[in-house]
C-alpha cells in the first residue's frame, strides 16, 4: 500500500487497515478504538459521546435520500450507537466555485428539517470552497456530540455468548438506491433509500432496557455483513446467523441478484443492529415493531467459537463464512 | 416452477437425502464456470454434500485465465500518452509483476471501469478509448454489438484489445491433458445460453465424461449434482441440459451471427492451460482497424507467472486454493498475489470470503 485507492474508503478490511497502520499508532491515546468515527469521553461525571463523519454522495439526490438529510442523520445514529441522546451538530462544506446557491440552500434545509426531526440543533460550521474541478461538486462533514444515558454501555465489546442479534429493519436499501440512482446500469426500478434518524426508536429503548441491551451498531458503509464482523472481532466472540431470518426487501434481493452483488454488504442509512440479552429479546422486538420497524427481526445469536468470526446457516440450509467487505462492491462482469 | 422455488429449502434438502443415498464416493466433480463458483459457495452447497464427493472449480472465470502477457498489452496500452483504457472492474486489480492498471491509474494513467461494453462509447477519453476486453462467449457478443454500433457511427477513436476466450476448447485441453480427475462437468448457464448444447457434446462421445448445464439457484446445483451422480453410478456419459428454462439447442443464433461477423477463432493463452489451439477470438482482418495492437503498436512478452503462486493449478481443477501455500497468507484479496484471489468468480477469493 503506498497509495489511496478507492477501496480504502469502502469502509471493509482495507478501511481498517488504513485507520491501523495510518492512523491508531500516531494518534494513539486510551479513546480510540477501531470504531474510529466516535468516541466516548467522561467530562465531569458525565459521559459525553463524540463522532464525526464526512459525506460524498453521487448523486446528491436520491429516492428517500439527499446528501443534506444523510449528513445529520448519518451522525445522529453513530451518536445512538455510542448509547447517547444525540444533542449538538457542527456542519462544514467543501464545495467547487460554481456550485449553485439554490442547491446549497436545499441541502441546508434538508440538514435543518432533519435536525429537527431528530432534535438536535445544527450550532457551528465552517464553508470553504475549492477551484471548479477539485471536489465533486460539494462535500459534507458534520460532528455531533450527546450524553451517553445512564446504566448504558453498548460497545461492540460487550457482545456474550446467548445473546440475541436483532436488526431493526431490511437491509442494503441505501446502497442499492445509490447505486441505481446513479443509472450506470440502466436499471428502470427505482428503490428507496431507508435513510433517517433512528432517535425515536432506539432512544426509547435504551430508557427502558438499559443494560439488556448489550451492543448498537449502525451497518452503513460496508452493510450487515461488515457490522457483523466488527462486533464478533471486538467481542471476541462468534455470531452465528440466519439467512433467512434477515429481512431483505424482495426488490433489493432482485437488484443485487441481477448484479451479482451481495446485499450483506450493502450500505444501510437507517438500520441499527441490536445484540441484547436473550430474556429481552421478545419486549425489544415488540417495543420496536410498536415504534414502527415492522421489519424488525431477529437473525440470530451470539456463540464462543469459533472467535471473531461469523457463520451463517443459508437460506437452503448450508453453512459457510461471512467475511468482511472487502474492496468496492462492483457488479460482475459475466 | 416459479423462481423463489430454484431456492426452495425443501427441495434442496430433498435432493441432498437423494444424493447421500446414491453412495456414491471417491468422485471429483468440476464446474466450469465462475458464477456456479460464487453461488455453490454462497448458498454453502458444498457443506450439503457427503464427504466423498469433492467439487473444483475449472476454467471459467475470465479474469483468472487471462495470461500475464495479455495483461501486459493492457499495461503498455495505459501508458501510452493519450490512451484511455476501459475495462471490466476486476482487470484493474490483477498484478503482474506487482503491479496492476489500478495502481498505474493512481500514478496517472487514465484508465477507467465499465459496467458494459456500450459504456466505451461515452467514456470521455484522453484521445484513443483502447477496450481490454476478457471474458467468455456471453460477453463478445456485447462487444461485437459495439463494434458494430462503431462501425455505424463511424468511430475512429476506439479499439480493442481482445483477450475473449472459448469454453469448450478449454474443456478438451483439461480432458486431453489428463492430469486432472474429472468424473463429470457442471457446465455453465450463461454460455451456453449463446453457444447451445452441441458444443460440449464430444465431451460424453471423445472422453466418456457426463455433463449437465444447469443455472445458477441452489436447487439448480444440487440437481446438476445429483444427476451426475446418478450417471456416474450407472456408468453412464450423456450431455444433459437442465437449464431448459434459458438454453437450446441451438443456442443463440442472432448472437452467434454477429460475433462470427466481428471475430474469428484463434489460438490463445490461457493462465494455467498455455496456449490452446482455437480457443480465443481474434478481429476479423478486415476490422483490424479496431485492433490495439496494431493501431498502438504493442509488443507482445512472455513473462513469468508468479513464484509460489498455484492458480495455475486451481484454475485447471488439479488443486483447491486451500492446497495453495500462499493461500490466506501472503495472498489475500487485499493483496493478491494471483488472479483467482483478485476475482469475485475466482475459486481462491470465493473459498477466501465463504469458506
Amino acid at each position: 500500500m503506498d497509495r489511496i485507492s478507492l477501496e480504502h474508503g469502502a469502509g471493509g478490511k482495507l478501511s481498517h487497515d488504513l485507520f491501523t497502520r495510518v492512523f491508531a499508532s500516531k494518534y494513539g491515546n486510551r479513546h480510540l478504538s477501531r470504531a474510529a468515527d466516535k468516541a466516548v469521553l467522561r467530562i465531569g461525571n458525565r459521559r459525553i459521546a463524540f463522532t464525526t463523519d464526512a459525506f460524498i454522495m453521487s448523486p446528491r439526490k436520491v429516492p428517500g435520500c439527499s446528501l443534506g438529510a444523510l449528513s445529520i442523520h448519518g451522525t445522529v445514529n453513530d451518536l445512538l450507537t455510542c448509547g447517547a441522546k444525540p444533542m449538538y451538530v457542527s456542519a462544514s462544506f467543501v464545495m467547487e466555485e460554481g456550485f449553485p446557491v439554490k442547491e446549497l440552500g436545499e441541502i441546508a434545509e434538508d440538514m435543518a428539517s432533519a435536525a429537527k426531526g431528530c432534535e438536535v440543533e445544527i450550532v457551528t460550521g465552517d464553508t470553504k470552497v475549492v477551484e471548479r474541478g477539485k471536489a465533486d461538486g460539494a462535500f459534507v462533514v458534520t460532528s455531533g456530540i450527546g450524553e451517553v444515558l445512564s446504566r448504558v454501555d453498548v460497545s461492540g465489546r460487550n457482545a456474550r455468548p446467548g445473546d440475541s442479534v436483532i436488526v431493526t429493519g431490511s437491509v442494503g436499501r441505501h446502497g442499492v438506491a445509490v447505486l441505481i440512482a446513479r443509472g450506470e446500469f440502466g436499471l428502470a426500478t427505482e428503490i428507496k433509500s431507508d435513510c433517517s434518524s433512528l432517535t425515536g426508536l432506539i432512544l426509547p429503548l435504551l430508557r427502558k432496557y438499559g443494560p439488556m441491551i448489550h451492543s448498537l451498531r449502525d451497518p452503513t458503509r460496508g452493510g450487515i455483513g461488515t457490522t457483523l464482523n466488527e462486533i464478533a472481532l471486538e467481542s471476541k466472540t462468534c455470531l452465528r446467523v440466519e439467512e433467512a431470518g434477515i429481512p431483505i426487501d424482495p426488490s433489493v434481493k432482485a437488484a443485487c441478484d441481477l448484479l451479482g452483488m451481495d446485499p450483506l454488504y450493502m450500505a444501510c442509512e437507517g438500520v441499527m443492529a441490536i445484540v441484547v440479552d436473550p430474556r429481552a429479546e421478545s419486549q425489544v422486538l415488540r417495543a420496536l415493531r410498536k415504534r414502527g420497524a415492522k421489519e424488525a427481526a431477529p437473525i440470530g445469536r451470539v456463540i464462543s467459537i469459533p472467535k471473531g468470526r461469523v457463520l451463517m446457516t443459508t437460506s437452503v440450509g448450508g453453512i459457510r463464512h461471512v467475511g468482511m467487505l472487502r474492496g468496492v462492491s462492483l457488479p460482475r462482469i459475466c | 416452477m416459479t423462481t423463489s422455488s430454484f431456492s426452495d429449502p425443501r427441495l434442496v434438502s430433498d435432493l441432498a437425502a437423494r444424493i447421500s443415498s446414491l453412495g456414491v464416493k471417491d468422485v471429483q466433480l468440476m464446474e466450469v464456470c465462475g458464477t456456479h463458483t460464487v453461488s455453490l459457495a454462497r448458498h454453502g452447497v458444498k457443506s450439503l454434500l457427503p464427504s466423498g464427493i469433492r467439487v473444483v472449480s475449472g476454467p471459467g472465470c475470465p479474469v483468472c485465465v487471462t495470461s500475464d502477457s495479455d495483461l501486459n498489452l493492457a499495461f503498455q496500452a495505459a501508458r501510452t500518452e493519450g490512451a484511455t483504457v476501459a475495462t471490466f472492474g476486476d482487470m484493474m486489480k490483477v498484478p503482474v509483476g506487482g503491479i496492476s492498471l489500478l495502481d498505474l491509474r493512481a500514478r496517472g494513467a487514465d484508465v477507467k471501469t465499465v459496467y458494459s461494453p456500450f459504456d466505451v462509447l461515452s467514456l470521455p477519453s484522453r484521445g484513443t478509448t483502447v477496450f481490454f476486453g476478457v471474458g467468455f462467449e456471453t460477453t463478445s457478443p456485447g462487444v461485437a454489438a459495439l463494434l458494430r454500433e462503431a462501425c455505424r457511427r463511424g468511430v475512429r477513436d476506439l479499439c480493442l484489445i481482445s483477450c475473449f476466450k472459448l469454453i469448450p476448447p478449454a474443456l478438451r485441453a483439461i480432458l486431453s491433458a489428463g492430469d486432472t480427475k474429472i468424473d463429470g462437468l457442471i457446465l455453465p448457464g450463461h454460455v451456453s445460453t449463446i453457444i447451445g448444447t452441441r458444443p460440449y457434446e464430444f465431451l460424453a462421445d471423445e472422453f466418456d465424461v457426463p455433463g449437465v448445464i444447469t443455472g445458477f439457484e441452489p436447487v439448480d446445483l444440487m440437481m446438476a449434482i445429483y444427476a451426475l451422480l446418478k450417471m456416474i453410478k450407472d456408468n453412464k456419459a450423456a450431455l444433459v441440459n437442465a437449464y431448459t428454462r434459458s438454453v437450446r439447442p441451438e443456442g443463440n443464433q442472432e448472437a452467434l451471427k454477429l460475433l462470427g461477423e466481428y471475430f474469428e477463432p484463434a489460438d490463445a493463452e490461457w493462465r494455467g492451460l498455455g496456449r490452446i489451439p482455437k480457443s480465443g477470438l481474434a478481429l476479423r482482418p478486415e476490422h483490424s482497424d479496431y485492433d490495439a495492437a496494431r493501431r498502438l503498436r504493442l509488443v507482445r512478452t512472455q513473462l513469468a507467472e508468479p513464484s509460489g503462486c498455484r492458480c495455475a493449478d486451481v484454475i485447471r481443477g488439479a488443486a483447491l486454493p486451500t492446497e495453495c501455500p500462499l493461500f490466506s497468507k501472503k495472498c489475500t484479496p487485499e493483496n493478491p498475489v494471483g488472479p483467482c484471489m483478485v476475482s469475485s468468480e475466482g475459486a481462491c477469493a470465493a473459498y477466501y470470503d465463504y469458506g
